[in-house]
């Protein structure tokens, strides 16, 4: 006998005591998936039939089930579970988590069982124990389903339990295995004339021959329908027997909207409100056949809440997909997949007030959905609506994956008009010209912020920023830093190779080009190192490219900060000097138009050092030159003054010259980089370059 | 770094009495570096010896010699090789230890007698003038002319270095004048090479046996040289003498005026923290969270008004956090008491969830610290996202910063106030934010008004 079950179940086994339920898991299921209330039993009491420590057991089994089903893995509770309220929490659980319930029943004959137990000298509870288990557990065996397991299987024989196989199924969401390319299409509410021009628009075949249409993607594509084919549109049947052909000759796949299931829910027959345009539906649909009506209940029926599709990495629903809720399997998930969540008030215009799910999402899927009529489509947390409201007027659009691109064909005519204004944002003055996830970004959650984080990069390896250090740069930031929407770079410290391993030399070219070599670096670019203090530049064009690439809004044209993120200058006039003068560099030059940009990112060396780094020079490169040539000279002398007494010093005399020598180069090379600073005149012109300082500053 | 000894008498005898032949040039290995001795100078009547210190910067740091925090030997670059230090009085031990304990096999006689005795430092740091170089060396009986030397004489806006060429003369033992100067010039430097532990205590109690409890500085010379570890200055004077040994704090380096010190004689704080506990008590407000509550001393205030039931800080410096928590006691308060209030670590320029629910929200003296562009997060932040009923923002009246004598005209309360605003600046600011996020606001003032310059801190009080 085989045993179908989810692969993202809750497995319960229900038998009483000898009924085998432990071999039975031990021979099905992976050790680790294993929960067996005997194991939490010894865990908290150091024996395994400890009935006191039952309660405590069960906090820790369901404890550990919480956080293997919250990570989606399949689970097993290896328990008697013959009361209905040992399985009343288990199956909540299930659905908190919005995995399966699975009811297996080892029903085997009592007088079985007894022997089994009798034979385990330490199970020493008697006969009755078993008996009372039993009738408990017939007791149930009709409940089972009522009380929310969505699979039930029971085996009535030793033959039946032997002979079982388990089959894990994987959820009909899980399409992991369909790589795409996809054509994801928006919201089309019997707009057919419009999707044709999309998909013509998307390179598909479309060819219609008496009442039946076909369209056949290019060669390796799909299409991918977002839900609400139906309601409000003026053809409805067209649109249906297309995607219902599309789908049933593996040329697309189809999520449900919610008109789609009140539409079957009219179909079927049950007493639903006519509004929001399913009137349209039911009087186009009335003029077709009743067997088509049935094919399209039977279709719609049978559409499954979302798929995540790509190895995970993408997501269609109809309405959004919460990170939580991807890929499992209940009622919940299918509501939100439907409706998304709402506050469950209405607004002015008596539509449900939705909860932005989008601007909290922080899951790596891509979510391609639609439901609310949006104006264009916007990426948000890696989420994007698509539905663009054709049959209000607006567009019909297609995120074409894995290219990210949008193509969109506008409506022919505005065929129903919305309960609220569509598109329904007046962008403020502020906001205007900002894309969503800009908007989004103008206010950062602390929680993106705290705590232990581990950040996956793209071009490199993850990184993990410990919870002290997060702590220490939230303080940095926020009492410091520049406003987070410049700063897309902070420059890494320059990092040396190894100090030298012949002792005269702190760094020495052969061993540094070793290192860098051993670290897979294939070019060293070598230039003079001035000393200056480290600025990074950021000039755009002008100031609607700050606020479309940056989404900064009345900062001017750019931004000079540190290496830490703080503003540079504390004189604004300097900074936009500066800007001023970069920017028509980069114009006299033809910049602009060689990068192909309109904005760029300058990592400088801004000279003089003395400028920002006045507290240093003074408290160690100053001291340390004052310091040499005071002590210096007087040594000199002295060993000069020994010489003529004792010809031995004259070695300690050069090494001193010597010293002195070097002391005063030294300071000559600081020197070189320190001068006041009256105006922007005295930051040299040429201390600003696209990579670092290339020649030293001529001064005047 | 170099120390020259000069004394009246003929070379051979400094010879003996330096337990250093003359004739020759002495060498020895030190743990960081070397010394070097010899004669500059050997004359009938009068000879010097140099002892000249060869210090290794780069092994100093590459041994990980490091004295922690910000010390000059975390970097290659430092002043340690030249600046007379603590290795001065290590090689003193090392090099000259019998001289320094008196001993003399040949010469004994001239050991215990006074001379005519100079030594020359250069380069001795004294960041403190030379009136305070003359305060630590003349009640000893000694003249000293000193010669400071610039930080760098092509920037003298760089300001004055701390270096001193020095030169102490004087009729004293040898012994007592090199035991002088092993432990003047750490306590000077003040930038020990190890760690100072509690010997070292017992050391500066047995070089300055006979002396030190007698000097005038003697607490400025035992904080010097103990590196300002306060339990251990006191210990050290506590030992020193049984008459009243002073405050060592009022050595510590003057610091500058601050807020605080500019608004004390106002009573300012606790005229806030009733202005502030007044309006909570207005609006009714059973919850509050005090925002930049900094280490709590708003908290504490609202913590003894029982009608409050529920109390948050929240502070971005998780040092302020921590003091606050010290403050409050919050590891030693009643679980009834315990329960009412919670600390924060978070920021005023992120949304945070743990900020909604309250009643009330005080932002005392906090925003100045923020930057103009920042203010829109921190407006959202608050008005939008935690949006309690009532807000009081706390800000100082730049109009009165004329009424501060301490104060420069034009210049801020604090180094970290990004701006003070007039009234008419927090007034337009706060009906723009009123308007905006749908409150109310009305604006009182807190301290003495004065007729033209209004109150020293100016307060707006919104609500819904």
């Amino acid at each position: 006998m085989t045993l179908k079950i989810p692969e993202l179940s809750l497995v319960v086994l229900i038998g009483p005591s000898g009924c085998g339920k432990s071999n039975f898991a031990r021979k099905h299921f992976a050790p680790t998936e294993i929960l067996s209330s005997d194991l939490c039993r010894a865990l908290v009491s150091d024996d395994e039939n400890d009935q006191e420590a039952t309660s405590d057991a069960f906090e820790i089994l369901r404890f550990i089930a919480s956080k293997r089903l919250k990570a989606g893995r399949l689970t097993v509770v290896d328990a008697t579970n013959v009361q209905a309220e040992a399985r009343k929490p288990l199956v909540a659980l299930a659905r908190e988590y919005h995995a399966i319930p699975v009811a297996i029943v080892l029903n085997l004959p009592e007088r079985l069982c007894v022997d089994r137990n009798r034979s385990r000298p330490e199970r020493s509870f008697g006969p009755h124990v078993v008996r009372a288990q039993a009738l408990q557990l017939r007791r149930s065996l009709r409940a089972l389903e009522k009380e929310g397991f969505r699979h039930v299987q029971i085996l009535s024989s030793v033959e039946e339990v032997e002979g079982a196989v388990i089959e894990r199924q994987p959820l009909w969401n899980n399409r992991k295995g369909d790589h795409g390319p996809f054509d994801i299409i928006g919201d089309v509410h019997g707009c057919f004339e419009e999707l044709v021009d999309l998909l013509l628009r998307l390179d598909y075949q479309v060819e219609a021959s008496g009442g039946e249409c076909r369209a056949t993607p290019p060669p390796g594509r799909k299409a991918i329908f977002v839900g609400d084919l139906v309601d409000r549109g003026p053809k409805i049947p067209a649109v249906l027997r297309l995607a219902m052909s599309m789908a049933e000759a593996g040329a697309a796949l189809c999520v449900p909207g919610n008109h789609d299931m009140k539409l079957v829910r009219k179909l079927r027959g049950r007493d639903v409100q006519i509004t929001h345009g399913l009137a349209e539906s039911i009087d186009q649909l009335g003029r077709e056949p009743a067997e088509f009506r049935d094919q399209v209940a039977a279709f719609l029926d049978g559409l499954v809440s979302h798929y995540v599709l790509d190895e995970g990495k993408l997501v269609v629903a109809h309405a959004g997909m919460k990170e939580e809720m991807q890929g499992r399997g209940s009622g919940k998930v299918r509501d939100f997949a439907l409706y998304g969540e709402t506050t469950g008030e209405t607004d002015e215009f008596g539509l449900p007030v939705r909860l932005n799910w989008a601007s909290e999402y922080r899951g790596r899927a891509m979510v391609v959905y639609g439901h609310t009529p949006v104006a264009e489509p916007e990426w948000l947390n890696r989420t994007v609506n698509i539905d663009t409201g054709c049959v209000f007027g607006g567009k019909l659009t297609a995120l074409r994956y894995p290219e990210r691109e949008f193509v969109s064909v506008p409506a022919r005519q505005t065929y129903y008009a919305p309960a609220k204004p569509f598109p329904d944002e007046q962008p403020s003055a502020v906001t205007a010209g900002l894309t969503a996830q800009q908007r989004h970004d103008d206010l950062l959650e602390i929680e993106d912020i705290l705590g232990k984080r581990i950040i996956g990069t793209r071009l490199h390896r993850t990184v993990t920023i410990r919870e002290e250090n997060a702590a220490a740069a939230l303080e940095a930031m926020s009492r410091f830093a520049a406003n987070p929407k410049w700063l897309i770079y902070l420059p890494p410290t320059m990092s040396p190779s190894e100090t030298s391993r012949n002792g005269s030399w702190l760094e020495y070219p052969d061993e540094s080009f070793a290192y860098y070599r051993h670290e897979g670096s294939h070019a060293v670019i070598c230039q003079q190192k001035h000393m200056g203090s480290r600025a990074v530049v950021i000039v755009c064009r002008d100031e609607d490219i700050a606020r479309s690439r940056f989404g900064v809004v009345g900062e001017g044209i750019g931004i000079c900060y540190t290496r830490t993120g703080r503003r540079f200058f504390t004189e604004p006039d300097i900074e936009r000097g500066l800007l001023a003068r970069i920017h028509q560099a980069l114009c006299a030059s033809g910049l602009w138009e060689r990068l192909k940009s309109d904005w760029v990112c300058l990592d400088c060396e801004l000279m003089p050092w003395s400028a920002k780094a006045q507290e240093l020079l003074r408290r160690q490169y100053g001291r340390t030159g004052s310091a040499a040539r005071a002590a210096l000279p007087e040594a000199v002398a002295a060993l000069e003054a020994a010489g003529r007494l004792n010809a031995e010093t004259a070695p300690l005399l050069e090494a001193f010259k010597e010293r002195l020598d070097m002391a005063q180069r030294f300071v000559d090379a600081y020197r070189r980089y320190c001068w006041r600073v009256h105006s922007l005149d005295d930051f040299a012109a040429g201390a600003v370059s696209s990579a670092r300082v290339r020649r030293p500053r001529s001064r005047g | 770094m170099l120390l020259k000894i000069g004394a009246a008498v003929s070379g051979e005898d400094l010879g003996y009495l330096l337990h250093k032949n003359p004739a020759r040039a002495h060498a020895f290995d030190l743990a960081f570096g070397k010394a070097h001795v010899f004669y500059t100078r050997l004359g009938e009547d009068h000879a010097e010896a140099a002892l000249l210190l060869d210090v290794d910067p780069i092994g100093l740091v590459r041994s990980g010699r490091q004295t922690g925090g910000e010390g000059a030997l975390d970097h290659y670059v430092n002043d340690r090789p030249y600046a007379a230090s603590s290795f001065l009085s290590v090689a003193l031990s090392r090099v000259f230890g019998t001289a320094m304990s008196g001993k003399s096999k040949e010469r004994q006689e001239l050991a215990d007698q006074p001379l005519d005795l100079e030594a020359t430092i250069a380069a001795l740091p004294c960041q403190d003038g030379e009136a305070f170089l003359r305060s630590l060396f003349e009640p000893l009986g000694y003249a000293v002319s000193a010669e400071r030397h610039p930080l760098d004489e092509q920037f003298p806006e760089w300001g004055d270095g701390p270096y001193w060429t020095a030169r102490i003369q004087g009729r004293a033992r040898l012994r007592d004048l090199l035991t002088h100067i092993y432990v003047l010039v750490p306590a000077l430097d003040a930038e020990k090479h190890y760690w100072v532990g509690p010997d070292e205590v017992e050391k500066l109690l047995r070089k300055g046996e006979g002396w030190l409890a007698s000097h005038p500085r003697k607490e400025a010379i035992a904080a010097g040289y103990l590196r300002y570890d306060r339990t251990l200055i006191r210990d050290a004077l506590a030992r020193l003498v049984d008459e009243d040994s002073g405050d060592p704090e009022a050595e510590d380096h003057a610091r500058r005026r601050e807020e605080a010190d500019l608004e004390t004689p106002l009573r300012l704080a606790e005229q806030r923290t009733g202005a502030v506990l007044a309006c909570l008590r207005a609006v009714e407000a059973r919850s509050v969270v005090d925002l930049g509550c900094g280490e709590g001393k708003l908290l504490k205030a609202l913590l003894e008004d029982r009608s409050l039931e529920r109390i948050a800080g929240m502070d971005v410096s998780w040092r302020s956090i921590e003091a606050a928590q010290r403050r409050l006691r919050l590891h030693q308060m009643p679980p009834a008491q315990r329960g009412r209030i919670e600390l924060i670590h978070g920021s005023l320029l992120y949304s945070d969830k743990r900020l909604t629910g309250f009643d009330a929200a005080t932002v005392v003296e906090v925003i100045e610290h923020l930057d103009p562009p920042r203010l829109a997060a921190f407006e959202r932040v608050v008005f939008e996202r935690a949006a309690p009923r009532a807000v009081v923002v706390t800000t100082p009246n730049f109009e009165y910063n004329v009424k501060f004598p301490a104060l420069p005209a034009n210049r801020l309360r604090h180094r970290d106030h990004r701006f003070e605003w007039t009234r008419p600046q927090f007034a337009v600011w706060a009906a723009a934010v009123a308007d905006r996020f749908g409150y109310s606001v009305r604006f009182l003032g807190i301290g003495p008004e004065d007729f033209v310059a209004g109150p020293p801190t100016q307060m707006g009080v919104f609500a819904k």
